[in-house]
């Protein structure tokens, strides 16, 4: 937002006069929680070491100097209570944003997320609404190992009364985060550490549309449908497959639910094939989710829905060649892709 | 700290409350054994000085949270019995249109932001409200009430543990009944009987209360209640107190020792609170007659409507679901 005023410790540049900024994933996020804070008095952070040195994955450098240590809150371990502390808050009016370290955290805060947020509206008749963010890193890539590698994005995808957001991009990082902060229900909105360093334009101010997906990339041949790390690497898969005359269309899920299945059915009706690329264990998952909806809904399959995603039955592991053979691959995404066309 | 002596009315108002939620949770009990209503219930007779007299702390714009066992703290706040009826019966006309049923009696507009049927689930959600006001530099506490079976989920040391760092105003309430679910607390609860001292390592006050008294209960809140408001941070505070039925509506309670609610009855809260009105010439024992009297009219008469009441749809509740 060009209005914006920036204080002197910003890591951020500010907006420049088109509002569009290059800028990493990370200070893609920055910018999110700073114009969201600055905006609203009522928007705060809080989790474990958000305030210090920028947070573990640095995304809120400055933020503590400007904002200060209430509205910057700094939380014991303890995921359950302050998820709870954080609904609490959004009871009296304001609208706190909650920062999980890691995605394999969240069952230690089940209760808050699976029965509190999600149920609290309905629960009392529609009484109050729970403006909760809750921004989630996930995802593997980075040997962190088992206990800190996982996304579990579609967990939460199956609870009434939540959303859930992932983010691909910088852009999509910046206006999923602004969306879910201005959103009055509760919002899951994933992160992937992979991620962090990468740049792309953001635009300052934007605000995505709640359930939207975005095409990334146009083709007639085969749609790849995926989500953050695995976009990146589906757009790598379909640059390999042009090499080979293959056009692939690829797709940003960005939304675990709502899941936006009018794009992903636009698509798929045209290309007839579709790849569903998850770095999580398929099965109950978006992937199969989206492939059952599709088939139920009468779509015309030129070759069955093909799936790359994490194994069945093998956690997350901590070698660096084990990592890299079980978190899918732009080729291993290609490979389908081909097979799905017949090649 | 100047704490307000409840005057008289105050006084008979609580006596009447008392009576109301004792009439009510009496009906309760009578509509689920018939199978009237179904599913489960969990009743407070017993416990209504704890609930009563500490709501009678709260002053406009405070909240509290509380449990499945919370018809008492709900009816306290002003909930119309009709209203409790209703969605106890799953009613369109219930607290929550009927959706949520007799672990979730809820008024927002009078402070009641939260009936939780999670152990534990309430006390960080009433900390979040009380940080909320200390940022929003607010004038305003929140009470979280829970039972001694709550003490030993993590919740309640992690919303203790902030609540201190942050001295923030809230006030949490043990309704220490003895008995966590089926187990008495003995057989559950490290460290002795007085569970108040689980205040001591967080640095807050912890002081055991009568529960049985509601003008012990009352002074015991109120001070906790003008400290936190006055920014002296949080307090925690056990009521001593018995539920006369079991855990809920299929627990006959055969595991309590003989003669001991007996003897829970020979202390029965209203009829404590009935002796000293007496004594103290504010409500004669006639006029009590009548009043029990009366509210057991109210009591039938709303039990009565709440029954004919309709059921709510599946289109009118869906906005209950998302906001917006």
């Amino acid at each position: 937002m060009s209005t914006l005023t920036e204080p002197a410790l910003v890591a951020v540049p500010a907006a420049g006069a088109a509002g569009t900024v290059e800028l990493t994933y990370r200070d893609a996020i920055n910018a999110a929680l700073r114009d969201s804070m600055t905006d609203d008095v009522r928007v705060l952070l809080m989790g474990e070491d958000v305030g210090a040195d920028g947070g573990v994955f640095k995304t809120n450098s400055g933020l503590i100097e400007d904002f200060g240590p209430a509205r910057i809150r700094n939380t014991p371990i303890c995921e359950n209570a302050f998820v709870g502390v954080a609904l609490g808050m959004s009871l009296v009016g304001l609208r706190p944003v909650v920062e999980i370290m890691f995605a394999d955290f969240l069952p230690t805060a089940g209760d808050a997320i699976v029965n509190q947020l999600p149920k609290y509206r309905f629960m009392s008749g529609g009484q109050c609404s729970v403006p909760v963010t809750i921004r989630v890193i996930g995802g593997g890539t980075g040997q962190f190992g088992t206990q800190h590698s996982a996304t579990y994005e579609s967990w939460f995808g199956h609870l009434p009364g939540l959303r859930v957001a992932t983010a691909a991009t910088p852009g999509s990082a910046y206006s999923l985060l602004r969306a879910a902060i201005a959103h009055d229900n509760p919002v899951i909105v994933y992160e992937h550490k992979a991620l962090y360093g990468r740049k792309g334009p953001v635009t300052r101010g934007e605000v995505a549309e709640i359930g939207k997906a975005q095409v990334l990339r146009t083709g007639s041949d085969v749609t790849i449908l995926a989500s953050m790390l695995m976009v990146e690497r589906s757009l790598a898969a379909a640059e390999t497959l042009a090499a080979d005359g293959i056009a692939a269309e690829v797709i940003d899920l960005r939304w675990v639910r709502p899941i936006d299945l009018p794009t992903i059915r636009a698509s798929v009706e045209r290309t007839g094939r579709l790849v569903v690329a998850e770095e999580q264990v398929h099965a109950g998952g978006w992937g199969a989710t989206v492939i059952s909806e599709l088939t139920m809904g009468g779509v015309a399959w030129r070759s069955a829905p093909r799936r790359v995603s994490l194994p069945d039955d093998y956690p997350v592991p901590y070698s660096p060649p084990l990592e890299t053979l079980i978190v899918p691959s732009a080729a291993g995404i290609a490979a389908a892709a081909r097979s799905a066309v017949g090649l | 700290m100047s704490l307000r002596e409840p005057d008289a009315d105050t006084r008979r108002s609580w006596f009447s409350t008392m009576l109301r939620i004792r009439a009510f949770e009496d009906r309760i009990q009578e509509l689920f054994m018939s199978g009237a209503i179904g599913g489960t219930t969990h009743l407070c007779q017993g416990q209504e000085a704890v609930s009563v007299g500490s709501i009678g702390s709260m002053e406009p714009g405070d909240v509290q949270t509380n449990t499945y066992r919370g018809h008492g703290e709900a009816l306290a706040l002003g909930m119309a019995s009709e209203t409790a009826f209703a969605e106890l019966m799953g009613k369109a006309t219930g607290g929550s249109g009927g959706v949520g049923g007799s672990m979730h009696l809820i008024d927002f507009s009078k402070g009641n932001i939260g009936a939780n049927a999670i152990v534990g689930a309430g006390m960080p959600i009433a900390l979040g409200a009380a940080v909320g006001f200390q940022m929003q530099q607010r004038p305003n506490v929140a009470l979280s009430f829970f039972g001694d079976g709550a003490i030993n989920i993590g919740t309640f040391h992690e919303a203790l543990n902030m609540a201190s760092l942050w001295q923030a105003p809230v006030v949490f309430i043990i309704t220490n009944n003895l008995y966590g679910e089926y187990s008495p607390i003995s057989s559950t609860t490290s460290g002795g009987p007085d569970l108040a001292r689980r205040a001591d390592p967080y640095g807050m006050p912890g002081v055991s209360v009568d529960g049985q008294d509601i003008d012990a209960v009352h002074a015991a809140v109120s001070a906790a209640v003008e400290r936190a408001r006055g920014g002296g941070g949080p307090s925690l505070l056990e009521m001593k107190t018995y539920r006369y039925r079991g855990h809920s509506r299929s627990d006959p309670a055969r595991y309590r020792p003989a003669g001991e609610l007996e003897a829970w009855k020979e202390r029965d809260p209203i009829d404590i609170l009935g002796r000293r009105l007496a004594v103290e010439g504010i409500l004669s024992a006639e006029a009590q007659l009548g009043l029990r009297a009366a509210i057991q009219a109210e009591i039938d008469g709303a039990a009565e409507r709440a029954t004919a009441a309709p059921y709510p749809t599946l289109e009118e509740t869906s906005s209950y679901v998302y906001a917006d």
